[in-house]
């Protein structure tokens, strides 16, 4: 037991604790480093779903039926399953439409019709009324257990003014005043509260954990043994299975699983956190998971908090489990735990209390209370008068106005019902919505009548099904009519309408109220076709993702002046935010001054959308509607302006392909361009080394030949070698232009090719043969490897021979004198085969390895280089490549131990100094191709 | 990710949850025996419970798809007008 005084005390600081965290997070948020842009935040922010009815309800629940209590939580873990595909939609919807409550969002949705925005706040604010007592029941209830003497009898109803409740509800009241009212934002985001929601599930979280550990670890000895114990008791055992000594009632089951996925969605104040106050889509991928682990979490120890009661109390106190997890800790002595606790509850009813009316308040004062005003001309056409403050005032008005209907509610009627049923009550209401937004979201065909019908409809199946019963048990009316229909027609029965018996009141209720709701909805929606306003909205909605900016289309006709739409938002938004927004916009248009607008249809609709925010989109309508001149929208001209848009799409879609092609086209033509310089360039190079090749040779033929005309008496040795000299060169200069035309036949693809079968062994063997006298001049040694089998090729063995011809040339060139030693050796493999020709000369340096290959290149330096044209490789090359193989200049040796494999066929010569060429041909020759690879 | 293979996967987990946790697949776990200490019908219901959390967190928040989520084409919150010259014709002409 503990004093009175300290448990308000606590209670108070606790809240200001709240409120300084708000007021720190609206701080920083101002400043611009906001603390709810952070998906743990928006995560914890949705735990606000478990109110105190988690708290003290769930426990109750679980005395009296074991594991009822879960599908409470189970129903919003399969809703965060599709939440990712649905209430990423919503809040798309939400933020490019301004919407900021669900009555906007129908209302919207349905061509902005004020008669449906009030409806669904009617519903709302019924609905809700009999949760907020809950909460405020919960509250006075714990309240009473922390400060009575156990045994006192609990006083019998109090007069308000004595009552507790009534003072909490002010207090919260003004609380949210000053978390959810201090000033008008045109996107109703009040990160306050946002940041004071989080900390407050944590709170929650940590209270419940921390009295569930107490109960299991403290008053038993660990699960095991509760568990045990709870086992021994035959009653407890039972509690453990599904079913509990009857049928079990998988149709409840399942009906309570259906009715929470839906309110999870739906009750206004989940609608708030997770839509209104979405900072960004993409939170909404950690919050999805993380929500229901926050939900298992809170519950894990339930069940065990349960049981440690009955079996602590005896199970006759299944009574009261409602409150064990306060009377646990009171009876083991644990008074801090058991303020803890209640601090917990504390948090979980005012963040329930705080949020739900801060979003039906808005409903309220927008959606109810501001077209009733507008009605009024005077307010409407008043020019300069500043409305904001009004706003203001009505929606704060409407905070209190809600808060105390609930403790009314509370004081008229709380006592008589458990938790867990007026919980539900209110669950089965605000599921009502589900068929209309859910069908708005992803049906064109939805009309206004058919939501006005399906709400009226479901509203009124519920009420009748659900309410009027609830009412009539707690002695309000005769339950006369209940238990015998009214007027005694029996299949009229509120609890067993048309003789559907064998369910429980709330599975029988929702199926009736959704089952009208559809119905209705479906057929009124089907009767007529869509007019031309609602049809807009449908596309608007249902294609939310597909819209982008530049091909939104605009439905709206008719002609404004910028002066009056900005004296409007002036108006409504405040004269300092009207006059910024326009100036945004100017600059955006590229429109030097905000009067120099120019009032199109984009424009009205931006204004309206701004207007929405602060006052609803069914009141923005109609007060743009009555500074503009507007033509009605009929289908057709929904139908023209949704062409005109596609096709503007269209054009700008051709027109990027367009471009992008031309860019393309630019590239690849700068590409030739470069080509062909390049080209140009080699092709002058090739000119001036070839004539001056040819021109050397030509230079010595006419300097001796100019000799010998000169001098008549020249002697006959002289003359001889002269002579010799000159055939030296003509037959120097017959090669050069041999292979000159060659390379120019080959490249050009003029070149005759004889393929035939060609011994490679036999080839080589011939080669080396007819080269060995350049050899043995040298004084150098030739080492042939042949395997012994060596696969036929098909290739021209002229030119191969020409190929080896060179190779071993080349060789010879290089080989130092004396001491040359020439290696050729011959491998086969599955594909080819592969020639090399090593020699021990000085070696190419790797960075002229490519060079080797370019025409008229010649190594060693020009001083000792020895004769030749510079052309044979080149040459080889593309005899080579022709036949689909390849010549290369084997890399130098690494001086790792093992030889590396290059790629292609392996290296066949141990490491040695000097050059190695192999070259490697395939056993069948590619398919003939006219033209040689370049 | 609007229609793809991920809104498929999560429309069947959907599914899946649903008959998992309802009749007569619930019923099975409906056992006399315990599991370290623990009654089986509860536990697994909570064993179920985690796996679907975790089957969700994978399908949706997983590193690979969380990265390559392209910049969601931009929600027209302030729809950007065009330049005066290329408005839609919305105005009705001059009569």
């Amino acid at each position: 037991m503990l004093s009175p005084a300290l448990v308000i005390a606590a209670s108070l600081g606790y809240l200001l604790i709240l409120f300084a965290v708000a007021y720190w997070a609206d701080w920083r948020g101002r400043q611009g480093r906001s603390v709810i842009a952070n998906p743990w935040v928006y995560a914890l922010s949705m735990a606000v779903y478990c109110t105190a009815w988690t708290y003290f309800g769930s426990v109750g629940r679980a005395a009296t039926g074991g594991v009822w209590f879960l599908p409470i939580y189970l129903g919003p873990t399969l809703a965060m399953v599709l939440g990712w595909l649905v209430v990423r939609k919503m809040i798309r919807i939400a933020k490019a439409y301004r919407i900021t409550s669900i009555a906007d969002f129908i209302a919207s949705r349905y061509g902005k019709s004020p008669l449906l925005a009030g409806l669904v706040t009617l519903i709302a604010v019924v609905g809700i009324v009999p949760y907020i007592a809950l909460q405020l029941k919960a509250v006075s209830a714990g309240y009473a257990l922390l400060t009575t003497q156990a045994g006192d009898v609990a006083q019998a109803s109090v007069h308000w003014s004595q009552d507790s409740a009534f003072y909490v509800a002010l207090v919260l009241a003004g609380f949210t005043m000053v978390f959810g009212a201090r000033h008008l934002d045109t996107t109703e985001r009040h990160e306050g509260m946002v940041a004071a929601i989080a900390f407050e599930s944590v709170v929650k979280l940590v209270a419940f954990l921390s009295v569930g550990l107490f109960v299991v670890y403290n008053l038993f000895d660990g699960l095991g043994d509760l568990f045990a114990r709870a086992q021994a008791v035959p009653a407890l055992r039972q509690l453990l299975r599904l079913e509990q000594g009857g049928q079990f009632a998988w149709a409840q089951w399942f009906a309570l699983t259906l009715l929470s996925m839906l309110s999870v969605v739906f009750l206004p104040r989940q609608f708030q956190v997770m839509v209104v106050e979405n900072v960004r889509e993409s939170h909404l991928r950690r919050a999805v998971w993380v929500f229901p682990l926050y939900l298992l979490l809170i519950n894990l120890l339930v069940l065990p908090i349960a049981l440690g009661g009955l079996l602590y109390f005896g199970s006759g106190a299944a009574m009261n489990a409602e409150s064990f997890v306060l009377s646990l800790p009171l009876a083991a002595d644990q008074n801090a735990l058991a303020l803890f606790v209640f601090i917990g509850g504390l948090s979980a009813a005012t963040g329930m209390v705080i949020v739900e009316t801060i979003a039906v308040s808005t409903m309220v004062s927008n959606e109810l209370v501001l077209p009733l005003l507008l009605r009024w001309r005077h307010l409407r056409s008043g020019a300069g008068q500043d409305l904001s403050r009004l706003l203001l005032g009505i929606r704060r008005a409407a905070i209190l106005g809600v808060l105390v209907l609930g403790y009314v509610y509370f004081h008229l009627a709380g006592e008589a019902y458990a938790l867990v049923s007026i919980g539900l009550i209110s669950f089965a209401a605000v599921a009502q919505f589900a068929p209309v937004m859910l069908g708005g979201m992803y049906w064109k065909g939805g009309t206004r009548r058919g939501a006005l019908a399906g709400l009226l409809v479901g509203f009124a199946m519920w009420a009748y099904t659900l309410m009027l019963p609830s009412i009539a048990k707690s002695g309000w009316l005769d339950a006369g009519f209940v238990a015998h229909g009214p007027w005694g027609v029996g299949w009229l029965r509120p609890e067993q309408l048309l003789g559907l018996s064998g369910f429980d009141g709330l599975t029988h209720s929702l199926f009736w109220s959704l089952l009208a709701n559809l119905v209705a909805y479906v057929g009124v929606s089907l009767w007529r076709a869509p007019s031309g306003h609602e049809a807009s909205q449908a596309l608007l909605f249902v294609d939310v993702f597909e819209r982008t900016t530049i091909s939104s289309p605009v439905f709206w006709r008719g002609q404004a002046r910028t002066p009056d739409l900005l004296q409007l938002c002036e108006r409504f938004l405040g004269a300092a935010k009207a006059q910024a927004l326009f100036a945004d916009y100017a600059r955006q248009v590229g429109v030097r001054h905000a009067d120099a607008i120019r009032p199109d249809a984009r424009f009205v609709q931006f204004v309206e959308t701004q207007l929405a925010g602060a006052v609803g989109s069914a009141s923005a309508r109609v007060l743009v509607a009555s500074v503009a001149e507007e033509e009605t929208l009929t289908p057709d001209d929904v139908l023209r302006i949704l062409d005109e848009t596609s096709q503007i799409r269209a054009y700008s879609r051709a027109l990027e392909e367009k471009s992008r092609s031309l860019e393309q086209a630019t590239a690849e033509l700068r590409e030739a361009n470069n080509q062909l310089q390049s080209l140009d360039r080699l092709k002058d190079d090739f000119m001036s080394s070839v004539t001056h090749e040819l021109r050397t040779p030509l230079t010595s033929i006419r300097a001796l030949a100019e000799l010998m005309q000169a001098d008549e008496g020249m002697p006959a040795a002289q003359r001889q070698q002269f002579i010799g000299i000159i055939v030296a060169e003509t037959e120097r200069l017959t090669r050069l232009v041999n292979q000159v035309l060659d390379m120019a036949k080959i490249e050009a693809g003029h070149a005759d090719w004889h393929v035939a079968a060609v011994d490679l062994r036999a080839l080589v063997t011939q080669a080396v043969a007819t080269t060995a006298e350049v050899f043995r001049e040298r004084a150098a040694q030739v080492h042939v490897h042949l395997p012994a089998q060596v696969p036929t090729l098909q290739a021209d063995p002229d030119r191969l021979m020409q190929v080896l011809l060179n190779l071993l040339s080349n060789a010879a060139k290089f080989v130092p004198q004396p001491g040359g030693e020439v290696v050729v050796s011959v491998q086969a493999d599955a594909q080819g085969v592969t020639v090399s020709v090593q020699d021990n000369g000085p070696g190419i340096d790797p960075a002229q390895a490519l060079l080797v290959f370019d025409r008229f290149h010649q190594g060693g330096d020009a001083a000792r280089r020895p004769q030749g044209t510079g052309l044979g490789l080149p040459i080889s090359r593309q005899i080579v490549e022709h036949f689909g193989g390849r010549l290369w200049l084997e890399p130098p040796p690494t001086p790792a131990p093992t030889p590396t494999p290059t790629q292609g066929p392996p290296q066949l010569l141990p490491p040695a100094p000097g050059a190695c060429f192999s070259f490697w041909l395939p056993l069948q020759p590619p398919i003939a191709k006219e033209t040689t690879p370049p | 990710m609007h229609k793809g293979l991920g809104s498929q996967r999560l429309v069947a987990l959907f599914a899946g949850g649903w008959v998992l946790f309802n009749f007569p697949l619930l019923g099975l776990w409906d056992r006399d025996a315990t599991v370290w200490g623990i009654p089986v019908f509860p536990a697994s219901l909570f064993l179920l419970w985690v796996a679907l959390i975790v089957a969700l967190a994978w399908l949706v928040d997983r590193p690979s798809v969380r990265d390559d989520e392209a910049p969601p084409s931009a929600p027209p919150s302030d729809p950007a007008p065009l330049s005066p010259s290329a408005q839609s014709p919305a105005r009705p002409p001059q009569a």
